[in-house]
């Protein structure tokens, strides 16, 4: 593989990683693996309206608060972050 | 196997809304997002909503908005899906549609979360549109109008920023300066660096104004500031002249009025006393009204109470002061429209929406909060107190029903009709019911009187042709007429000119202004003046049939003469031909004179022999035979009806005129064929089975248009809407002989007979498919089973985070007792004005209105019902003790106990779902049925190690899903006594069906497991599983083996252990107990097959295997979330697969989904779908164009009648 190549791939993946949040990289751990995970899912509860229906009647909320909980629950999907190995 | 998939009832739960002028023209209407069905409502001059349009789009809409162009008439839509599109929608008045003026991409489909499509906010004066994703994503397009004054869309500018949440966007008002759009948006980017969790705590959100600058083409972050942490919605205030801009930011408890370079002005939102103080008041939906100098705005809370915000500002714009007062209390809302006309149409998260109107727009004496009183403790700020009360400002016109949610559906035919019901367990909290669905419309019984014998035949005339209203009913007997004159009463009258000495066979107007009663001896003609003239029968012969119209009568005598009359210029009734047919007519029917016509062409004659002719009534060829056709059974009935040309308009699509002869078979069979309006040749024979008698047919009024009543062993009305020709049965009884009728009173009546009374009904909500009788309930439906001995239901209730019915009286007693103390000093006038010695007599807050008080989340509120369906009374209600949730429920009759049939319940107790799912155990309870299945007695309780959440009768035994652990019981004297048990199950079984010695267990991740008991070694081991991990919602045994499932994600599948596998298991001795110990890739030895695939979109929370008419085929009936019903039919042969599929794909073609979904991408949203053909579609293909008609039709080598009859066809096969 010539240098020039790498230098191709490896802007392109920079490219789709600053156009597409969660796109993933070599050294990704568990934990940002899972906060993207959640967030895509939180994401798609909220868009798919049936399913924050379905939620909502399980915990006898209304829709609204059900929405806007799933809102908050993305600042944080997973807990706290693992402390940083110092390099 | 292939399926077609057809909605029987589309969604009726609304997720957003937005209202406007769409139309053009002074009246506003109602645009609903139904989840995949838009649509237009409007409320009529009686102020009852009507449908103008409902269209499917095949896609998730998540949002909706409306804009004008400066100095246009008319609104245009711009809908946010998970299209990865922004769609700009124009009503089309003519045609009756939904045009698509504009549709670009920005992204991916599907409902994602940087892809913009969840947000929408335009710019107030119509110049700008914002769309927006939950995470990063804003896109700003410029609306702009070209020189032929048509809307342009410019390319999208980006307002995006990287690692920030999305709560809310809108458009702020500051008239003609660049466009601004505020968000609240909140950055995560340092708290998911952040270990400590400071940054998290730490994390902010801010109000952040975006502005489009129109000379630059350019969008900038203007200005950015903090607010509120628990800040969720925006809504815009008025500015340019009509108000002081910016906009108000709802947060958890508070409103902020927010604008730049401006203070914040905060009040808090009251709260209601029984509010646990931890929870906070959230608003979740909200409505501007604006007049020419004042606006307000309603607010509504999370529990349903609307609160009115008003803002004082002063001259230079500054906002000095912002008060809550509270308004009123209905049910939670997804969105409120406030429209000019007065009313308020409150879409409803869940349960019925509804329309009110306007009494008052809040008073004084209500409880306040404002910002001037605003107090600040050490705690946080002080909170204000209110209850609720009754509705004071609003008063309800209408009501829209809605199913949503469908928790648990089952169909029977409990009551012994002539088709089974469908029995659905709705709604949530305060709201639940349980609704019994009929397919057919419902009537409205105006009037019943007894008669003095039993009629044969009613009629129904005007006095003249410009009369708006009928002027008497007659009534035929066997040897007598009755004459009833319509006024202010109906009272018999003598002088009216009819013969009351005989029975008649026809009644009508004839000409301008004379009334003509044909009886068997002759044709009385009666003037206007009163002059009668009489014609006599010639010889012994008498008139068996008649058929007439204004100006043609056409009698048959005995023997079979045909005679013809028509009128002539003076107004004399004058024989001009006559025929001799082979045999005794049976039936014969003239259509109406057309419009500016002298005469109808077209004589239907019916014979005995099972032909039907058309003769011609012309001049020139009067009487000539035109055609023939031969049918299976002599005809009862014929009825010429015109369906007439709609030039559009809004209530039909383009359709050419054209007659079609209806045929009432004495076999009960309904033919539809229609009648060349040149050469009178008849085509395009549908046939429609009805009933077990053979079809009467009239013609009625419905909507101002001629339509069909068919009156077999059920009335049945045919008529047309929103361009389609429906033939929908009535829940009424069964009808001798019908007319329209039309009075003061009543303008689109039908007045019939049956026995001997005479009935007036009303046929309501056109177009629905089903009526419904609806059974309020205490708490969330669970899950419920019909017990066909006993014709009962029992039903589970249960709700989290709720009081018990008990707790909730005392409180309630304690709080009308404070409150008569005088603490809430408001109140205590109010109660004083209006309340003196009502409590007592009514309920002052009836549940299904205010909801109920909220609990700690820990608590549940749970009972156990026994409902007769037919009285519709309980006949038995346990209320469940100590924090127990009922779950699931079966019926089993233990093999070796003298008890009969049992009721076993599984119940939780101390259920909490967050952070963990968790219990502290359940039970399973024994009930005895007592006094005929009326009442529940209690035989014993066994206490289990996890939550019963599936039970399931299997030889003899109760098979209980406990978590992952499926155990058989056995009934002991004390208790159920543990059998044998498998724990392998991946999550949690949620469904266990049996059939023979398989059983069938669903996880509630991992799709279906196919179980085997060996009774020798008292074993239960897993055999077959799936492969795709399915969060079943729904299941259903469908054959040995097939299972029929459906997940979270709104999928509905199929599955089939492969026939070697399922032979070899049958025919090992083992049972496949060797392999099954040797497991594969960590699941069972063998994997079952997908053969159905398809993508619903809503989540589906119950199949059912049924068949809704006499004598049709089983399909499979399934219920969905969002209340919608819909039936998957499976196909009985190869050709109507092929044609349907072919059928599909040129409509997916030719007609694009509407809002930009591609539609087999829809379809195959988290699964390729598989051998499901969508009906949905299918059926658009009446509302395109007839060029697309007729160029698709040309590609399947038919025409489009023959689509038409197929698509009509396949629809009567299942419903």
């Amino acid at each position: 593989m010539q240098a020039s190549d790498r230098f191709n791939i490896n802007s392109q993946l920079e490219h789709l990683q600053a156009k597409y949040v969660g796109t993933g990289h070599a050294d990704l751990n568990r934990f940002e693996w899972a906060v993207n995970i959640q967030r895509d899912s939180y994401a798609s509860y909220i868009g798919h309206n049936p399913l924050l229906a379905y939620f909502a009647v399980a915990e006898n909320e209304s829709i609204g608060r059900e929405r806007y909980n799933f809102m908050q629950k993305m600042l944080l999907p997973c807990g706290l972050p693992p402390e940083r190995e110092e390099d | 196997m292939y399926l077609y998939s057809l909605s029987l009832q589309r969604a009726t739960g609304i997720v957003c809304a937005t209202y406007g002028n769409f139309v053009g023209g002074k009246t506003q209407e109602i645009v609903v997002a139904r989840g995949k069905v838009l649509d237009i409502l409007r409320p009529d001059d009686n102020g009852k909503l009507q449908t103008l349009l409902s269209v499917e789009v095949f896609g998730a809409i998540r949002s909706l908005v409306q804009f004008r162009l400066t100095g246009s008439q008319k609104d245009y839509i711009v809908v946010g899906s998970d299209s990865g599109r922004i769609v700009i929608l124009e009503y089309n008045r003519e045609k009756n549609t939904l045009d698509k003026v504009h549709q670009e991409t920005f992204g991916k489909s599907g409902c994602r979360r940087i892809v913009p499509g969840q947000y929408l906010a335009v710019d107030p004066k119509g110049r700008a549109v914002m769309i927006g994703a939950c995470e990063k994503q804003k896109l700003v397009y410029v609306l702009n109008r070209d020189n032929a004054a048509r809307l342009t869309i410019s390319s999208p500018l980006e307002a995006h920023k990287s690692h920030t949440i999305v709560y809310s966007i809108t458009g702020v008002d500051c008239g003609f300066d660049n466009p601004i759009f505020a968000a609240i948006e909140l950055d995560y980017s340092e708290a998911d660096q952040d270990s400590t969790g400071q940054a998290a705590q730490d994390a902010q959100k801010h109000l952040t104004f975006y502005e489009l600058d129109l000379g630059l083409n350019h969008v900038v972050r203007k200005w950015t500031e903090p607010i509120d942490n628990g800040a969720n919605m925006l809504v815009t205030v008025p500015g340019g002249g009509d108000g002081p801009s910016g906009v108000l930011v709802c947060a958890e408890n508070f409103v902020i009025y927010k604008n730049q370079n401006r203070p914040d002005v905060r009040a808090v939102i009251p709260r209601r006393t029984d509010l646990p103080a931890e929870r906070g008041v959230l608003i979740v939906s909200a409505a501007t009204h604006k007049q020419k100098n004042m606006f307000f705005f309603l607010l509504q809370t999370e529990y349903g109470d609307i609160f009115k915000v008003t803002l004082d500002y002063d001259s230079n714009d500054h906002v000095t002061e912002l008060k809550i007062r509270y308004f009123d209390t209905i049910p939670v809302t997804s969105a409120m429209c406030v429209l000019k006309s007065g009313f308020l149409f409150a879409a409803s998260e869940f349960g019925n929406h509804a329309l009110y109107q306007f009494q008052g727009i809040g008073q004084d004496t209500d409880v306040e909060s404002s910002s001037a009183n605003l107090m600040e403790t050490e705690e946080g700020f002080q909170p204000v107190f209110f209850q609720p009360r009754k509705l004071k400002n609003l008063v309800q016109i209408d009501e829209v029903e809605s199913l949503m949610p469908i928790l648990d559906m089952k169909v029977a035919n409990l009551f012994e009709e002539e088709t089974p019901q469908i029995f659905t367990a709705c709604g949530k909290g305060s709201l639940s019911s349980l609704r019994i669905l009929r397919p057919g419309l419902a009537v409205t019984e105006m009037a019943v009187s007894q008669l003095p014998g039993v009629p044969s035949a009613v009629w129904t005339v005007k006095r003249s042709v410009n009369d708006e209203f009928d002027a008497y009913i007659v009534v035929s007997f066997v040897n007598a007429t009755l004459v009833l004159s319509i006024g202010e009463t109906v009272e018999e009258v003598s002088d009216s000119g009819f013969l009351d000495t005989t029975p008649s066979l026809a009644v009508s107007l004839l000409g301008e202004d004379s009334l003509m009663q044909v009886h068997p001896n002759g044709i009385r003609h009666i003037r206007a003046d009163g002059r009668i003239n009489e014609w006599k029968t010639p010889g012994k012969k008498t008139i068996v049939k008649v058929g007439c119209n204004r100006m043609q009568v056409v009698i048959a005598l005995s023997g079979g003469e045909l005679i013809y009359f028509e009128m002539d210029m003076t107004g004399q009734l004058m024989e001009i031909e006559k025929r001799e047919m082979s045999g005794d007519v049976a039936c014969l029917d003239i259509a109406p004179v057309p419009e500016g016509r002298q005469r109808s062409r077209f004589l239907a004659v019916g014979s005995y022999d099972s032909t039907i002719r058309i003769l011609s009534l012309d001049p020139d060829d009067c009487m000539q035979i035109l055609s023939v056709q031969a049918v299976s059974s002599p005809p009862e009935s014929l009825l010429l009806l015109e369906v007439q040309a709609s030039t559009g308009g809004e209530d039909g699509a383009d359709h050419p005129a054209s007659v079609f002869l209806s045929a009432g078979l004495q076999n009960g069979v309904l033919l539809r064929t229609e009648v060349d309006m040149v050469t009178g040749q008849l085509s395009d024979t549908r046939t429609r089975f009805l009933g077990l008698r053979a079809p009467k047919l009239f013609s009625a009024l419905v909507r101002g248009r001629r339509a069909m009543l068919c009156l077999s062993s059920r009335p049945w009305l045919g008529y047309i809407h929103q361009g389609h020709f429906l033939l929908t049965p009535l829940s009424y009884e069964t009808l001798e002989y019908a007319a329209s009728f039309s009075s003061d009173q009543c303008a689109e009546g039908v007045v019939a007979v049956a026995g001997d009374a005479l009935r007036v009904f009303t046929i309501e909500r056109l177009g629905e498919t089903f009526n419904q009788t609806v059974m309020p309930l205490r708490y969330t439906p669970r899950k419920f089973i019909l017990h066909p001995k006993n014709k009962t239901l029992v039903i589970l209730e249960s709700d989290m985070g709720a009081l018990t019915t008990e707790e909730r009286d005392t409180n309630k007693k304690e709080a009308i007792e404070a409150s008569g103390s005088g603490e809430n000093g408001k109140m205590y006038m109010d109660e004083q004005e209006n309340g003196e010695g009502e409590e007592e007599k009514e309920d002052p807050l009836p549940d299904p209105q205010y909801g109920f008080p909220k609990a700690p989340s820990s608590k549940w509120a749970s009972c156990i019902r026994v409902l007769d369906p037919k009285a519709g009374e309980t006949t038995c209600l346990l209320e469940l003790q100590d924090n127990e949730a009922a779950l699931s429920l079966c019926t089993v009759t233990f093999h070796d106990k003298e008890l009969g049939t049992v009721l076993a319940v599984g119940t939780s107790k101390d259920l909490k779902f967050w952070p963990r799912k968790e219990s502290t155990g359940g039970f399973i309870h024994i009930y005895r049925f007592v006094n005929e299945g009326r009442t529940l007695e209690l035989v014993h309780k066994t206490p289990v190690d996890g939550v019963p959440t599936a039970l399931c009768p299997f030889q003899g035994r109760l098979l209980v899903g406990v978590g992952q652990i499926l155990r058989i019981y056995d009934l002991g004297k004390r208790k159920l006594l543990r059998k044998c048990e498998n724990k392998n199950f991946p999550n949690t079984i949620t469904a266990i069906h049996t059939y023979g010695d398989r059983i069938y267990v669903g996880d509630l991740q991992e799709s279906f497991h196919y179980v085997k008991y060996r009774r020798d070694e008292n074993q239960l081991y897993t055999f077959a599983d799936d492969s795709c991990p399915r969060w079943l919602t729904a299941s259903l045994h469908i054959d040995f083996d097939t299972m029929a499932g459906a997940d979270k994600f709104g999928n509905i599948y199929f599955m089939r252990l492969p026939q070697d596998v399922s032979e070899e298991i049958e025919d090992d001795p083992t049972g496949g107990k060797i392999k099954w110990e040797q497991g594969r890739l960590n699941g069972a030895p063998n994997k079952v097959e997908e053969i159905i695939q398809f993508h619903v979109g809503e989540v589906v929370t119950s199949l059912q295997k049924a068949s809704l008419i006499p004598g049709g085929g089983e399909c499979v009936l399934y219920g969905t979330v969002m209340g919608s019903v819909g039936a998957l039919l499976p196909f009985s042969s190869r050709e109507d697969v092929d044609f349907f599929s072919h059928l599909e794909m040129h409509l997916r073609q030719e007609n694009p989904p509407l809002c930009g979904r591609d539609h087999m991408a829809f379809r195959s949203a988290y699964f390729p779908v598989k051998d499901v053909i969508d009906g949905d579609l299918c059926e658009q293909y009446p509302t395109l164009s007839t060029e697309l008609q007729r160029k698709i039709a040309d590609e399947l080598d038919r025409t489009p009648g023959e689509i038409l009859k197929k698509l009509e066809d396949i629809r009567n096969r299942i419903i």
